[in-house]
């Protein structure tokens, strides 16, 4: 087959490239192919773990609509879930980085073709690959940014990323759905363990077709298609040193050394992760002092105000559970003591059958100052309002005098320096 | 008035701008892009209810800035070592390998490495923020160290396959054959 029809106005020649070819676009598009909906899915996950249909309190999107059909109440089991889903999230998006820019370079050729719109769909598939090149960036952007606490975007995070992806979705879908018959045959047209044998000397052009990725007047090779792919193979595996310990913890957290929380910020009992210590968020040392109160409120108007001293009397029971945050990173199971929410709730008369509840933080600002968990999470024997750590007091950036822990939720709905518990009704105003 | 049609009809208009002909339609196609931006419509009121134009910038912007600034960066950067090495098939990939390392955790994790939200990063999690800077650059020279390295082992045998001797043009057992093919000229 010979090349397409170009004209004087084609600057593909200016991609110059022997390795360039439909095999190699394909192989690096079917990575994209199995890792994109592992992220899509891991995302849509992790939107549903801070349960936004529960109450507006939890809702970061309130004009979601119909992209909210699929929400169901986050389970507590296994308590793992949310720690695996968003490390799975976060590490595998920055492993697929390189597969991203090298697919991108492989099909650079396709922006520069000539006449650049030759019909109306073609001008269409062209406006949805704006969609889906912009739109794959703005995701991997937006996130890559948020994990390192660069706020930069034009918004808050959870809405542009969560609107990001479906727009990103949409686009992708498309493209599969056109392009995969292309995909297949140029799978087929080569075999993959003989291009694994071919050395950089060896290496020729795939032949002329209709996609035009093919470049018309190839340079001579400087890298095999096995060199090429081992290359951004090699980049994945670097990132995934770097940054996967944050995740697993342990002894490996040290190996994440470019990765935010690839450090313990102490040692001893309370010498792990924080997301947010007691002063970035304006908790200052009388809110958590000797006058610190915690007031517990029934549906039926019900209160009682406690000190710790009354907390630490009352029965108190233990639970091994991690904490995970949205941005990828966790810790291992931390053994935590304190008072079941059931018992709490118990007190002001919800004996059996616990509603849900507004938990609020004495904390000075942060958005999730105020968080609803379900009644799913209060009924969970494991989920405690902790009082003590590893056999330690909570130190003031654990949450000191009481930070609530519910297996299975994301780290910020493990509300910190906790003042106020309201089961059952509670005004809804943000 | 065929002849008037011929030169001055709207065939006419499109071949001027280099559209020989218009494709015929693939209703399938027509059929799934529209279904995608019904799609990408719904979620796109929402994603721009906010600073509509920062965000229509960031998703347009990402796409020209990797398209038409980051790759032929790149691009031309790898051409224009090639075009100063002397057998860039042999060696430009000493350069180009753990250059790319380097600048791909450089391009992920910048805002850590550059310090960009230090006092933020330092208040928030309890950590110093000033150990990545220093990490990335021991890892980059680390990479070149390495790929120098390799290209030293690769010299040293080249140079004991050519040395003088009655062994001359006698690869050792199970020795590879040596890179096929004169030196290259420069690719561009």
């Amino acid at each position: 087959m010979s090349h397409p029809p170009r004209t004087h106005r084609d600057r593909r020649a200016l991609w110059r490239s022997p390795l360039r070819g439909p095999w190699l676009t394909s192989v690096l598009g079917l990575i994209l192919l199995f890792g994109l909906p592992v992220l899509f899915v891991t995302g849509l996950l992790s939107y549903a773990a801070y349960n936004p249909d529960l109450s507006p309190v939890n809702d970061q999107t309130p004009d979601k609509g119909l992209l909210g059909f699929y929400l169901f109440t986050w389970p507590t089991n296994p308590s793992w879930l949310y720690r695996v889903n968003q490390g799975v999230h976060v590490t595998l998006g920055i492993v697929l980085v390189p597969v991203l820019l090298a697919k991108l370079w492989s099909v650079i050729p396709k922006l520069f073709i000539w006449p650049p719109v030759r019909s109306v769909g073609h001008a269409l598939e062209r406006l949805s690959l704006l969609a889906l090149v912009g739109g794959g960036l703005f995701e991997f952007a937006t996130g890559v940014l948020n994990v390192q606490l660069d706020y930069i975007f034009p918004g808050s995070f959870y809405p542009l990323h969560f609107y990001g992806a479906w727009i990103f979705m949409a686009a992708l879908v498309v493209h599969v759905a056109l392009r995969i018959p292309v995909m297949v045959r140029a799978l087929r047209s080569r075999d993959l363990r003989a291009e694994l044998r071919t050395r950089a000397s060896d290496t020729k052009p795939e032949p002329p077709d209709e996609t035009g990725l093919v470049s018309p007047q190839p340079a001579a090779p400087t890298m095999s298609r096995r060199g090429a792919l081992a290359m951004v193979g090699t980049g994945s595996f670097a990132l995934l040193v770097v940054t996967a310990g944050q995740s697993i913890g342990g002894p490996l957290r040290e190996t994440a050394v470019l990765a935010p929380h690839g450090r313990n910020p102490g040692s001893g009992p309370n010498g792990f992760q924080i997301n947010k210590t007691a002063m970035a968020v304006g908790v200052r040392a009388r809110d958590i002092g000797p006058d610190w109160r915690l007031v517990v409120r029934g549906a039926t108007g019900r209160e009682t105000v406690l000190t710790r001293e009354r907390l630490l009397r009352l029965p108190r029971h233990g639970a091994a559970l991690p904490i995970a945050c949205v941005e990828g990173w966790s810790t291992s199971d931390q053994r935590w003591d304190g008072v079941r929410l059931a018992d709490l709730a118990a007190l002001v008369g919800h004996a059996d059958r616990p509603p849900r509840v507004l938990v609020e933080s004495v904390q000075r600002h942060g958005s999730f100052r105020r968080v609803v968990l379900s009644d799913v999470q209060v009924r969970d024997p494991r989920s405690l309002l902790a009082l003590r750590v590893n056999g330690a007091d909570l130190s003031p950036d654990h949450g000191y005098p009481a930070r609530v822990i519910v297996p299975g939720a994301p780290g910020v709905h493990n509300t910190k320096w906790v003042g106020r518990l309201t089961f059952g009704n509670f005004e809804e105003g943000a | 008035m065929k002849a008037a049609l011929h030169r001055f009809g709207p065939g006419a208009v499109l071949h001027r701008f280099g559209l020989r002909r218009l494709e015929r339609e693939s209703p399938l196609r027509l059929v799934l892009l529209l279904c995608s931006f019904a799609l990408t419509g719904y979620a796109g009121v929402r994603l721009l209810s906010g600073d509509w134009f920062g965000i229509v910038l960031w998703i347009v912007g990402a796409a020209l800035l990797h398209d038409l600034v980051l790759l032929p960066l790149y691009a031309f950067a790898d051409r224009a070592v090639g075009a100063v090495l002397p057998d860039p098939a042999r060696w430009i990939n000493h350069v180009r390998v753990p250059v790319f390392l380097s600048g791909l955790l450089m391009l992920v994790w910048f805002p850590l490495i550059l310090g960009r939200q230090e006092r933020r990063y330092e208040h928030a999690t309890g950590l110093s923020a000033d150990v990545f800077w220093p990490r990335w650059l021991l890892i980059t020279a680390g990479l070149f160290a390495a790929s120098a390295l390799w290209l030293a082992v690769r010299v040293a045998i080249r140079v004991w396959r050519r040395r003088p001797g009655p062994r001359r043009g006698a690869p050792a057992a199970g020795e590879r054959k040596p890179p096929a093919g004169p030196a290259r000229p420069s690719r561009s």
